[in-house]
């Protein structure tokens, strides 16, 4: 069988790689498809520790997370559609019209 | 593997231990096979210039999770995950796109030594990350617990439906929410 180390190490690695997404690309589609990427390493882990204990938690708290996620991206392409709208960017940066 | 056969006399028994570790060292294959297909597809996700890629490099991610799952023994949340991620979350992704014009987007540069703090602490949380697992012994389980056998699926919505139903209420809650914020996000101003 696989040990359970090597999918922790996977969902190490997809976690940095999508946490390298949300903190350098500038792209606001770019960083929200990193962040689904985040919430899947996240899930690799629920669901290899409950396979590898004998505990259906794990794959409860996945279905929460999956469930979770699908509001999330709901709400954020919502946002981001009404500020494509009103200011007409797709850079993190330029978007400071909450700032003081 | 070559130890194991050696040891063992019996023919039998050998064929069935060649059998045992010809599917254990499968299962490593198909493992290392999805892995390293996510891990790529991961980072052309991060480093694709078109969101479009992006999109299309996180659908096959997504896929090969889903295969993850399975090898987990989990096939529910493998289907779970084919339904939800790519079938709902990534064609809105790609209405999204297709709504807004990305060619703007595709001209930026992308310059990953930008920003030297983000580097330095994504590069700490990665080694950090790495040594906690390598020096741990906790996740050196090589089989998974006997589970009662049974039905997958009926003891997941056992389990659901009587420990955690108000979390799954909770849940049902904020989707409704997310649907009736979504929609009056992304509506146009009436007047």
């Amino acid at each position: 069988m696989v040990p359970l180390s090597w999918y922790i190490l996977l969902g190490v690695v997809l976690f940095v790689v999508g946490a390298a997404g949300v903190l350098l690309r500038r792209n606001i589609l770019v960083v929200l498809m990193s962040l689904e990427l985040l919430l899947n390493s996240v899930n690799i882990n629920f669901i290899a520790f409950g396979h590898y204990h004998g505990d259906l938690r794990g794959r409860i708290f996945a279905i929460f997370v999956i469930a979770i996620t699908a509001a999330e991206v709901a709400v954020a392409l919502g946002i981001l559609v009404a500020l494509v709208r009103n200011k007409s960017t797709l850079k993190v940066d330029d978007v400071t019209m909450m700032k003081g | 593997m070559h130890l194991m056969c050696g040891t063992i006399a019996n023919p039998v028994d050998s064929g069935r231990a060649i059998v045992r570790v010809g599917a254990a060292s499968m299962g490593q294959g198909f493992f290392l096979l999805f892995a390293a297909v996510s891990v790529i597809t991961a980072l052309t996700v991060v480093l694709a210039r078109n969101p479009i890629h992006s999109a299309l490099a996180l659908m096959a991610c997504f896929l090969q999770i889903s295969a993850i799952f399975v090898l987990l023994g989990a096939p529910l949340l493998a289907v779970i995950q084919i339904f939800v991620y790519v079938g709902a979350i990534m064609v809105l992704f790609l209405f999204v796109i297709m709504m807004i014009d990305v060619r703007e987007a595709v001209l930026q540069r992308f310059v990953p030594g930008g920003n030297l703090p983000a580097l330095v602490l994504l590069g700490l949380l990665g080694i950090e990350m790495l040594a906690l697992v390598l020096w741990s012994d906790r996740f050196s389980a090589t089989e998974p617990v006997a589970v009662s056998s049974g039905d997958e699926v009926r003891q997941l919505g056992t389990t659901l439906f009587a420990d955690y139903l108000l979390p799954f209420e909770v849940a049902s809650v904020i989707l409704l929410a997310a649907l009736v914020g979504a929609i009056v996000l992304a509506r146009r101003e009436s007047g």
